[in-house]
């Protein structure tokens, strides 16, 4: 038998085991992802929000970031957060937001992190990506960084993630030459065209490509419609994939691919609650990173047992870990590939959790989703988004737009966002610039009981 | 940093000689066997037998690759499996070869 699989686990979600061969006995090349669907002592993988405060709004922003949540996680409980983590041997998280480097404590958070065995890698916009920044990432053996970029040129990027947001990343991208870095994508139907511009472009800066699926999670729900790929696209991208996997990350991403044949590199199945979860800016812990909702809500670190309780304990993580029915899919031939897809993409476009992925490659989501009748998708919750009164000019939410400008997001979703500088620390979820004065040591209102446990039940 | 790309080639693994884990490798226990993470090139594997979880841990303290299995139980039949995993392992620089002391 084989005893040892690995990967390129650059494992900025999780890591390969495409190449797993067979057992010489004929054992089934899944039985270590089955292990891994019953859960682990920890996550493989664990995504951290440090804060829902971000200077840009991105239409599809997973976690509906833009106000600072005044109920954040102090620098010390932070810290109390990573030496659990240290106990419980997660080898590194997955920093992001909104913006994390807003947070006056960042570097400090992640110098505790590496002094104390938890690797850093973060995602950022770039505007707080100084030359004297990207020296001392340079420098940094165990912190690695992900600038976020959504088209290959200013115009399908800044469509989604506001304007001067690629002049910004690009920017960003020159300073950090000698740090080494990546540039991580959401696909979507505007910029899926662009693969190679992306690739050429990353390759320019000495980067490495990373590529995510556009999920209709957060803001996502309400452009997903518009922006995830076609179904001629995702064969396009599928095939772009095979023939370019090795050199790019994809945080398993699109394992709903795998329905076309060749399964792509990564472990191809849902880590939801079972080997990754997300811990967000005031200690709560979901499922996965695209299931901020109260239904993936599996507790809150500020509870009696810490995060490791939450994890190991949890009513919804214990659920997920049960066998999942394969529903509607059981009668697929491709069901072992797939596994239908995720879960957070099925929930939040309104179709049951064990039916097929809303982008199903065989078309079977198009199907349910044109028969889901009149019942509602759920809402996104909670939403930090920044209040449209903050924004000013055509940018704002709630403008039209231009009715004739078909670009993503076109119709007043878009734009860099105005904000006040407030000189004082706000008491409640504001509209103050993220990138104002720092805000620590917030009055933390312990969400207690009522935040623990809640989840599918 | 960037993660440094794993050495090309496929360095032989020899069970005659001593070896040892690679400082910068963390082992984390898990029911299936354990995980390895490597914080150097940022490399994760799978050990997938609690038994060659042991002979990982304990190779520093025995004289070759091979002394490590026998005294982790591993039956002769096995040793081809094992020496494989090993194998894997230092290819991917988890564990290294050491000068026997």
């Amino acid at each position: 038998m084989t005893l040892v699989t690995g990967g390129p686990a650059e494992a900025e979600a999780l890591p390969t085991l495409a190449a797993e061969p067979v057992g010489r006995r004929g054992a089934p090349a899944g039985r270590l992802v089955e292990r891994f669907e019953r859960g682990l002592e920890a996550p493989i993988c664990l995504t951290w929000e440090l804060t829902y405060a971000c200077n840009l709004a991105c239409v599809h922003c997973l976690s509906s970031s833009g106000r600072r949540d005044p109920r954040e996680l102090s620098t010390d409980e932070c810290k109390a957060l990573i030496d659990e983590f240290e106990r419980m041997q997660i080898f590194y998280v997955n920093i992001g937001g909104g913006e994390p480097t807003v947070r006056s404590d960042f570097w400090e958070l992640v110098e505790y992190a590496t002094e104390h065995h938890v690797g850093v890698k973060f995602s950022t916009n770039g505007s707080r990506i100084t030359t004297a920044v990207a020296e001392r990432l340079a420098s940094s053996e165990y912190v690695d960084v992900q600038i976020s970029l959504d088209g290959a040129t200013s115009a399908i990027n800044d469509a989604v993630r506001g304007k001067g947001s690629f002049d910004t990343a690009v920017t960003a991208m020159g300073r950090l030459a000698d740090a080494g870095f990546k540039v991580s994508v959401v696909v979507t139907r505007h910029n899926v065209g662009q693969l190679d511009r992306f690739e050429e472009l990353a390759d320019r800066h000495g980067a490495q490509l990373r590529l995510t699926r556009l999920r209709p999670s957060g803001r996502g729900a309400a452009v997903w419609d518009e922006l995830h790929p076609t179904a001629e696209q995702q064969r396009v991208l599928y095939d772009w994939l095979v023939v370019h996997g090795e050199r790019v990350l994809t945080g398993d991403s699109f394992f709903h691919l795998a329905g076309y044949g060749e399964s792509l590199p990564g472990l191809n199945l849902c880590g939801a609650g079972r080997v990754v979860c997300l811990v967000d800016p005031v200690g709560d812990v979901y499922a996965c990173p695209f299931a901020i909702h109260d239904e993936f809500l599996a507790g809150n670190v500020r509870g009696t047992g810490g995060f490791t309780d939450v994890w190991r304990r949890s009513d919804l993580f214990t659920d997920l870990r049960r066998p999942q029915s394969a529903g509607a899919c059981g009668s697929c031939g491709h069901y072992d590939a797939c596994r239908g897809g995720c879960m957070a993409a099925k929930f939040f476009t309104g179709l049951p959790l064990d039916g097929p992925d809303p982008e199903c490659v065989l078309g079977h989501g198009e199907e349910a989703l044109t028969h889901r009748g009149g019942s509602e998708a759920p809402r996104p919750s909670p939403d930090h988004s920044l209040r449209p009164r903050h924004r000013s000019g055509p940018e704002g939410r709630g403008d039209p737009g231009d009715p004739g400008d078909s670009r993503p997001g076109a119709g007043g979703r878009v734009g860099p966002v105005a904000v006040a500088l407030l000189p004082r620390r706000p008491d409640r979820a504001c509209d103050e610039s993220p990138l104002a004065a720092p805000v620590r040591g917030l009055g933390h209102t312990t969400p207690g009981a009522d935040a623990v446990g809640r989840g599918l039940h | 940093m960037p993660p440094t790309p794993p050495v090309a080639g496929s360095p032989v693994f020899d069970g005659t000689r001593a070896w040892a884990l690679h400082p910068q490798v963390s082992l984390r226990p898990e029911s299936f066997g354990a995980l390895a993470y490597h914080f150097g090139t940022r490399r994760l594997s799978f050990l997938k037998s609690r038994t060659l979880l042991v002979v990982v841990e304990s190779l520093a303290d025995q004289p070759s690759g091979y002394e490590a299995c026998r005294a982790a139980g591993v039956a002769p039949t096995e040793l081809d499996a094992y020496t494989r995993a090993l194998a894997a392992l230092a290819e991917s620089g988890m564990i290294y070869q050491r000068f026997a002391s």
